[in-house]
């Protein structure tokens, strides 16, 4: 092999090298990431994962808010308009967080059933359902507004 | 009428654009020098009639012509005339007129400042971006027409978005958007040398600084967004790697990586496929952050769009761009002869790695961000890849970045000697660790890796700062030989040092933030990281358009009052939507960050108190390298250069 052919040889090898193991490092961490998204139907159902973060959405039930005796941790029940999951989450909520409206919350589903969110979101907009909650109460017969 | 002397002038700037793109392409590719003739009046005419629609939209806010159906859904008449002004680009339909005219006004620079370029080049250069023009303005003709009527007129109208009634909002979209558009020229001096066969290192000359002045933009306009994150709607945090955020991302990354490329064939003619490609990418990432905040694929306060037309439109002109581009460059790049050689070590393999970081980086992102995209328009489900997945990925390919970043300015082109290298780092090596060990043991608290990230800050400040020494080492007044460096020198010692700033703002916050969630009854009051945060409760007060419950917390720091903080829970009124405005006691060090949550009734609030070291270096390290960026532009072989060939 001439030294030109070795040089660029080498080079490809160390490029092939370094873009593998970023690959495989990306593949791996990504796996670790992902967070699906589940409907009460299917919480109330055992399909959503027990000891890894999820994502859960629906309708907050209308009166269903509720305020421990610290102020800050609230309980609620998100809806699919067929079944139910309470969910606990400590901090403030979003502006435009209202019963009777969709919202997503990013947690874990605790012991008893209850869902411990880290981060709820209500979107920036009256109207706005998240996509996933309108296609979550799609099939129960309630369509996006 | 002064919608319809807006819409007409449109269609007259898409006609100019037809012109501007037909007569140079075919001119340049038969050599008929009066068909090339036509690119720079083309160029012209269209933006001034691009600058007639704009203002004529402006206009019809600023009169609050509500028979305007675009006007009438994002303004009112309360609205103060800033944010009337600043509502011309606050939706989709205004945005994209923003886009069309920003590329006017680039194509305009192009004619303006390109009299040293060959005839045939400018032509291409100027009817590519015709091309993109025609694009763009069908797209709003046809889908998305800022001066569509509302007949009846409406009476009153539904306002602007609370979130976008602010001072970012004013100047974030433009800044970006002439990133975003500025890699248009990049893109299109790369299509018209695969056009004409031409690319040397003069190719690579004239591209730089329309490169790197794109780049400064997108700097610029990524950290305006960011900020107005943090203040505005982001409860303190100032970067979420949200779809949007990554779509605005991307082309800076590639933007970057390109710069660097570029660096490398103008100095040494090598990677000039490699550059062309990534000229191509650029662009088109930049095309696909504008249809994927547009289209309404992802939802966030950007996605306007709902019409799925739109989205279709936007996909194809996506397909023919990239794909059209790629075809190009897959029959032409075979021809691009790179000349330089270099050895396993040299400045070229560094700032080869330099690139391929980059864009590993921005293929993770990428699949990060279009994944769940696709996996929903397949219908395998709903997912969402977590911050976690980002920030360890960045972390990851970053560090060993930054870590090169403080090597590959002090190696020499084509062949660096292993042992002169280490003679000039391993010092500051030195130092740089002792350093870290120092500030372990010194500061406390500190855990070894934000102790590592300060040796690595030491590290680029070091390194940067032997590189300046041994430019003037050798000279007898060393004060006046720093005059004689040139500024592109300069300018990439403040970008560089403009990423070691930035590192440390990033480390910091997300380090030793505190932030604490509290309910408070006036009196009440917090000591965190140092500080008393005193709640004196809550009164109303009124805006033009809304109306707001506004807190008093008094902070002080041993007894010693700082500051008094006002934020505010604002209910705007037209559209009934409550809005978070925190408040910020900002300085270098720290920033104290405040927001109202809900009444809890008793004149009980909660609240959210944040403390935030570092913070501003984020933002102060994107403008330092934005400043190093402009430098380069500024230096004078990119000026001499016209006059020489000129005579």
């Amino acid at each position: 092999m001439n030294p030109k052919r070795k040089r660029r040889l080498m080079m490809i090898i160390l490029i092939l090298i370094g873009v593998g193991s970023a690959t495989a490092l990306t593949l791996t961490a990504f796996n670790q990431n992902m967070m699906f998204f589940y409907s009460p139907s299917q919480v109330a159902a055992g399909e959503a994962p027990k000891n890894r973060p999820f994502r859960v959405g629906g309708m907050v039930k209308e009166n269903s808010l509720s305020r421990d005796n610290d102020g800050i941790t609230v309980r609620f029940i998100v809806h699919d308009n067929a079944k139910e999951v309470t969910i606990r989450y400590t901090g403030i909520l979003p502006d435009l967080f209202r019963e009777g409206q969709g919202i997503v919350a990013h947690g874990k589903l605790g012991e008893n059933g209850v869902f411990i969110a880290n981060e709820v979101l209500a979107k920036h907009d009256e109207n706005y359902m998240p996509p996933e909650v309108a296609a979550a109460m799609k099939p129960k017969g309630i369509d996006k507004k | 009428m002064i919608p319809e002397l807006g819409h007409f002038s449109l269609i007259l700037a898409l006609s100019l654009a037809i012109a501007q793109a037909f007569f140079p392409l075919v001119g340049a590719q038969l050599n008929k020098t009066r068909w090339m003739a036509v690119a720079k009046p083309a160029a012209h005419g269209q933006f001034i009639f691009l600058s007639i629609a704009f203002a004529a939209l402006t206009t019809s806010f600023i009169n609050n012509d509500f028979s305007v159906l675009y006007v009438a859904t994002n303004s009112n008449s309360l609205l103060p005339v800033q944010y009337r002004i600043s509502a011309v680009w606050g939706a989709h339909e205004g945005s994209l007129l923003l886009w069309s005219l920003i590329l006017g006004i680039w194509t305009l620079a192009v004619s303006l400042f390109s009299k040293h370029l060959p005839p045939a080049m400018v032509s291409r250069v100027l009817g590519v971006m015709g091309l993109i023009s025609i694009g763009f303005l069908l797209f709003m003709l046809f889908t998305s027409n800022p001066f569509d009527r509302l007949l009846p007129a409406a009476i009153e109208g539904r306002d602007l978005n609370p979130l976008l009634q602010d001072f970012g909002l004013i100047i974030h979209p433009p800044m970006l958007y002439m990133g975003y558009v500025g890699f248009s020229v990049a893109f299109a001096f790369a299509i018209a040398a695969l056009l004409g066969g031409q690319l040397d290192s003069a190719w690579a000359r004239w591209s730089r600084p329309w490169t790197t002045m794109a780049w400064c933009f997108l700097t610029i306009g990524i950290a305006l967004g960011s900020w107005w994150a943090y203040y505005e709607l982001g409860w303190g945090g100032w970067w979420f790697w949200d779809p949007v955020e990554n779509a605005s991302f991307m082309p800076w990354l590639i933007g970057t990586a390109l710069i660097h490329s570029l660096a490398v064939t103008e100095k040494r003619g090598s990677f000039k496929s490699w550059t062309v490609m990534l000229a191509i990418l650029a662009f088109s990432l930049s095309l696909l952050g504008t249809f994927l905040v547009r289209s309404g694929v992802v939802t966030s306060v950007h996605a306007f769009a709902t019409d799925p037309t739109r989205g279709v439109f936007i996909l194809a002109f996506l397909g023919v761009v990239i794909g059209g581009s790629l075809l190009l460059y897959a029959f032409k790049a075979g021809n691009i002869k790179s000349a330089g050689r270099f050895s396993l070590f040299s400045r070229e393999t560094l700032l080869l790695t330099n690139n391929i970081i980059l864009v590993v980086v921005c293929a993770t992102v990428l699949l990060g961000t279009l994944y769940p995209l696709v996996l929903d328009a397949m219908g395998a489900g709903k997912i969402s890849v977590g911050m976690p997945y980002f920030n360890y990925m960045f972390t990851l390919f970053m560090l060993p970045l930054v870590f090169l970043m403080a090597i590959g300015p002090l190696t020499r082109w084509k062949r660096q000697s292993i042992n002169d290298l280490l003679g000039k780092i391993t010092i500051i090596f030195i130092i740089s660790v002792l350093t870290g060990i120092a500030s372990y043991f010194m500061l406390g608290t500190i855990s070894w890796s934000v102790a590592g990230v300060i040796a690595l800050f030491t590290w680029i400040i070091g390194s940067s700062l032997i590189n300046l020494y041994k430019r003037v080492e050798n000279k007898p007044n060393k004060i006046t030989a720093l005059t004689t460096i040139p500024l592109s020198f300069y300018g990439m010692f403040l970008a560089h040092i403009g990423v070691a700033v930035f590192m440390m703002g990033v480390t910091f916050t997300s380090h030793y933030s505190e932030e604490k969630d509290i309910r408070m009854k006036p009196g009440d009051s917090l000591d965190m990281a140092g500080y008393n945060f005193q709640f004196e409760g809550a009164t109303e007060v009124n805006g033009p358009n809304y109306r707001a419950q506004q807190g008093s917390i008094v902070i002080s720091q041993n007894n010693r009052k700082i500051t008094t903080l006002k934020p505010q829970k604002r209910l705007y009124l037209v559209q009934r939507s409550p809005m978070t405005e925190a408040a910020i006691d900002a300085s270098l060090s720290r920033d104290l960050f405040i927001a109202m949550g809900e009444p809890l009734g008793n004149g009980e609030w909660s609240i959210r108190i944040q403390y935030k070291p570092l913070i501003r270096w984020i933002w102060l390290g994107t403008i330092i390298m934005a400043i190093g960026g402009l430098l380069s532009i500024s230096d004078k072989r990119y000026r001499y250069k016209r006059k020489r060939l000129a005579s």
